[in-house]
């Protein structure tokens, strides 16, 4: 057990929006929400997965909807009370504390306004161990816990309860009340025991995300020094240095795909990576040859100060060092791949660990 | 014959210039820029128009680009104290106005808020219905403790209705002169960043009645009776003085803007790289169609965050007067350290104990300032060493600014300008000019006015062609506002961003028109 302050929020923002893996939004708006939280509130209380007990229930928090809107119109700070309020009473259970569903740049971050608000604990674990664009893509769905009952709420007060047959239904459901809400709301789905998180959930991802911030903010070591401890915590792999020249953007159903092709720099001169997106980055390959596939992530940063990069930073010129991350081990059983695997997504291969991929390019 | 006159303030000089109306230069001249800035305009003013020997009745068009708004921000003088109202409760209560500001410049501007009912979602339905008692009441208990108001509502660019209904009665109570900002005039989506942007732009508007009363006045008492007053915006344009009157906080920013738009006029170039090299850093810009590209990130403004256009322009550490060093690897570095202005004393060539670029600059034959004696004992492979890392510097730094991988042409200005290579690797060709240390004042006095418009539309709801066309007229009347002429005004930049997760094809257009001063 330990206490955030402000301190531990930029560096788990910062952490979260690498993690992010080109989606998960802007950490701007949600770091402000959960600066101005703790001056208000005092200190958030931390607590790992292994503290918490079997038999209390604990509820996500998180943000839904279009991220640019959140930019504009975002919560009036009481929606989750209300939420854990009503939701507890639908579960006869009290909360006893919340945790992140994912890790990117805002829902990182409500969590902590949500704890400090409330007065309850953050468990250091999350459901994505990344970001991922649909509310069925976590692993608590791998493990069989329910995303219903789940609270949709806004700003105004509108709240609804949805009891949902699949998780998929939830997201489908979700979706269309978050729109009518003004396309950006407040969700709170997968209930959880602590049993259910010490099953489900990706353990120590705040205190990833936090490492991971620390790291990014000592640029007087070098990037040399930098760039090996991200990779030694991450388990990671660098895999290109480059400059992005050249990108394509269009929005179908709602989402963002695009492909964006790097030029190589450094070691990386006269090869080229492509990094093709819907929303969070997909599918890189270093000349046209796949070297990381979702669920692995795929991670651009800043070439000089590998702060991480969102897709909305993404534009022609821009210097970049891109990282592969293997995902956590329970995306890669049969049921994460059939959930968020390369065919989930469109594609028509199957995926191959990143860390296999760079090993055999590597001996070619 | 009819002239032109063009004042650009700088952190070290204020520059002054006299064009004919075929853009000629007739006169320019460079004085210390002054504490108090006003003696420094002044100064230039006056000396240019008595060099120049013209008659100053002559003169049709004044313009100034000034840092007072700026300055005014950083010392944190002659700011008013301003209420903020923003309209949308009871979204945006998690993010209260002021958050994350410095402590002592909320303390000034008197940190009084209130989050009222009102705003629009992104499709522009009402979040909570606007409520006239609820502001009157607030405005009751203010009166006469704030100077200024700033209104700011939540997705405002789709309906800025409500702010201007605000500032209605915010007259009838306060007095029709009383001065009030509204959020929708000011920045783009993004509230936060808006909001500050807004707060700052009401913050300053004892600042510009001084700025702009001084610059009229001192035109007077020189003679200067008959010109169209303008100061200069941030994106390269211009706006009339008494529209500035309204919008300081578009003034900051101008002097990088100013130097890249008259290095490129004076080249006689609309696209190209600027690279400005003085004495501790060089600074490159780009020009597109004759307007500098703007900055897609966010923008500090005395250490608060705003969402402003401004120009986007890198510094390196590179300059005339850069350190270089040698480590015991053979391994070279140049800057950030630089002897500054103390060139004259410190540098090599100058007789001093300190090897800097323009050192290297005179071994190679590049340039012949001071005594060449003096550094004929670097050895020339050092020297070419050296000369190879400024190279790779510079280089580096114009591939960041390009945006395609083309070849470009390059305008160097500059005191500094002397270190830089012949040639450069990615750059079609170097233009320099002899009048580019009035770069300045030059790209004051030839700027157009331009307007700009951004807003949310669902295609689905509306044809693409007509929300373009919308726009398109919104920005048209920003433009004739600040002082366009109607007929010249022309459609320079169209951008769509469709949403992400945001249903209807919602796309955020951003339209921007420019056109000639009337």
């Amino acid at each position: 057990m330990r206490y955030l302050d402000k301190e531990n929020i930029e560096n788990i923002a910062t952490g979260a929006s690498l993690f992010g893996a080109g989606g998960g939004g802007d950490p701007y708006v949600g770091k402000m929400m959960a600066i101005s939280a703790i001056e208000k509130n005092g200190p958030v209380k931390l607590l790992s997965v292994d503290e918490v007990d079997d038999e209390d229930m604990y509820m996500p928090a998180a943000s839904m909807g279009a991220p640019l809107v959140m930019t504009e119109k975002f919560p009036k700070g009481d929606e989750f009370t209300r939420a854990f309020n009503r939701l507890g009473k639908y579960l006869g259970k009290s909360i006893a504390g919340t945790f992140p569903m994912e890790a990117g740049g805002v829902n990182s971050m409500i969590p902590i306004v949500v704890a400090a608000q409330a007065g309850i604990p953050l468990v250091d674990c999350d459901g994505m161990g990344r970001a991922f664009p649909e509310l069925q893509m976590t692993t608590f769905h791998l493990g069989g816990v329910s995303a219903t009952p789940m609270v949709v709420t806004d700003e105004k007060g509108n709240l609804s309860i949805l009891e949902t047959v699949t998780d998929k239904w939830s997201e489908r459901l979700a979706r269309d009340q978050v729109v009518e809400m003004g396309a950006s709301a407040s969700v709170s789905l997968y209930p959880s025991t602590g049993r259910q998180m010490k099953q489900n959930g990706i353990k120590g991802i705040v205190t990833r995300c936090e490492e991971v911030g620390k790291i990014v903010k000592q640029h007087t070591k070098g990037k040399k020094w930098q760039l090996a401890q991200l990779l030694n915590l991450t388990q990671g792999f660098h895999l290109f240095d480059g400059k992005i020249v050249d990108i394509s953007r269009e929005t179908r159903g709602g989402f963002n795909y695009g492909e964006m092709t790097v030029q190589g720099l450094n070691d990386d001169e006269g090869q080229q990576m492509t990094i093709e997106f819907q929303n969070e980055n997909l599918i890189a390959k270093r000349n046209g040859q796949i070297v990381t596939s979702v669920p692995d992530l795929i991670c651009l940063t800043d070439m000089d100060s590998l702060v991480p990069s969102t897709s909305e930073s993404i534009k022609y010129g821009k210097r970049i060092t891109v990282l592969g991350l293997p995902a956590d081990e329970k995306w890669r059983t049969k049921k994460g791949l059939e959930t968020v695997g390369p065919k989930y997504f469109g594609y028509h291969f199957d995926y191959e660990p990143i860390e296999s991929m760079v090993h055999r390019e590597v001996k070619v | 014959m009819k002239y032109r006159l063009g004042i650009d303030v700088g952190g070290t000089n204020t520059d002054a210039v006299i064009l004919d109306d075929q853009l000629n230069v007739i006169e320019s001249t460079k004085s210390h820029t002054t504490k108090d800035i006003e003696t420094g305009i002044y100064r230039s003013m006056k000396t240019v128009i008595d060099q120049s020997g013209i008659d100053p009745a002559k003169i049709t068009h004044a313009m100034l680009g000034t840092t007072q708004c700026t300055n005014a921000i950083v010392e944190r003088k002659n700011l008013a104290r301003v209420g903020v109202i923003r309209l949308g409760y009871p979204a945006s209560v998690s993010i209260l106005p002021y958050t994350a500001w410095p402590q002592d410049m909320v303390g000034i501007l008197s940190g009084k808020y209130r989050i009222l009912h009102g705003g629009s979602e992104y499709n522009g339905e009402s979040i909570t219905p606007f409520n006239e008692d609820e502001l009157r009441d607030l405005l009751k208990k203010w009166q006469g403790e704030v100077d200024a108001i700033a209104v700011v509502g939540i997705f405002s660019s789709i309906k800025p209705e409500q702010e201007q209904r605000t500032e209605v009665i915010i007259k009838q109570l306060y007095g029709q002169t009383f001065p009030v900002s509204l959020s929708s005039t000011i920045g783009s989506i993004g509230l936060i960043e808006r909001e500050n942007a807004t707060i700052l732009n009401a913050a300053l508007h004892k600042v510009i009645q001084k700025t702009a009363n001084g610059f009229a006045q001192s035109l007077i008492h020189e003679g200067v009776k008959n010109a169209k007053t303008y100061l200069c915006q941030n994106d390269g344009t211009l706006m009339s003085i008494e529209y500035a009157r309204q919008y300081p906080i578009l003034t900051i920013g101008s002097g990088p803007t100013n130097s890249i738009r008259g290095a490129a006029y004076l080249a006689g170039a609309k696209n190209a790289v600027v690279l400005d090299i003085g004495g501790t850093t060089a600074d490159l810009g780009v020009l597109v169609n004759g307007f500098p590209r703007e900055s897609s990130i966010a923008v500090d403004v005395g250490g608060i965050r705003t969402n402003f256009r401004m120009p986007d322009i890198i510094s390196i550490g590179l300059g005339g007067g850069s350190l270089v060093k040698e480590d015991k690897d053979g391994k070279i570095t140049i800057g950030p350290e630089s002897v500054g202005y103390q060139i004259e004393e410190k540098a090599l060539v100058f007789g001093g104990d300190t090897l800097t670029t323009t050192d290297i600059a005179v071994r190679l034959g590049q340039a012949k300032v001071g005594n060449s004696k003096n550094v004929a004992g670097i050895s020339l492979e050092f020297a070419k060493k050296v000369e190879s890392k400024i190279k790779e510097m510079i280089e580096t730094a114009i591939d960041q600014m390009k945006t395609s991988g083309d070849d470009v042409d390059l305008i160097l200005v500059g005191g500094g300008s002397i270190i830089a290579p012949e040639r450069l690797a990615g750059v079609r060709s170097i233009i320099q000019n002899p009048k580019g240390p009035v770069a300045n004042a030059i790209g004051a006095s030839i700027a157009q006015v331009s307007g700009d418009f951004e807003k949310l539309y669902s295609y689905e709801k509306i044809k693409r062609e007509v929300a373009l066309k919308d726009a398109q007229q919104f920005a048209e009347k920003q433009a004739v506002l600040a002082g366009a002429s109607q007929e010249t005004l022309e459609l320079v930049d169209v951008n769509e961003t469709p949403l992400a997760y945001a249903p209807g094809k919602t796309t955020k257009v951003r339209v921007k028109v420019v056109g000639k001063l009337i």
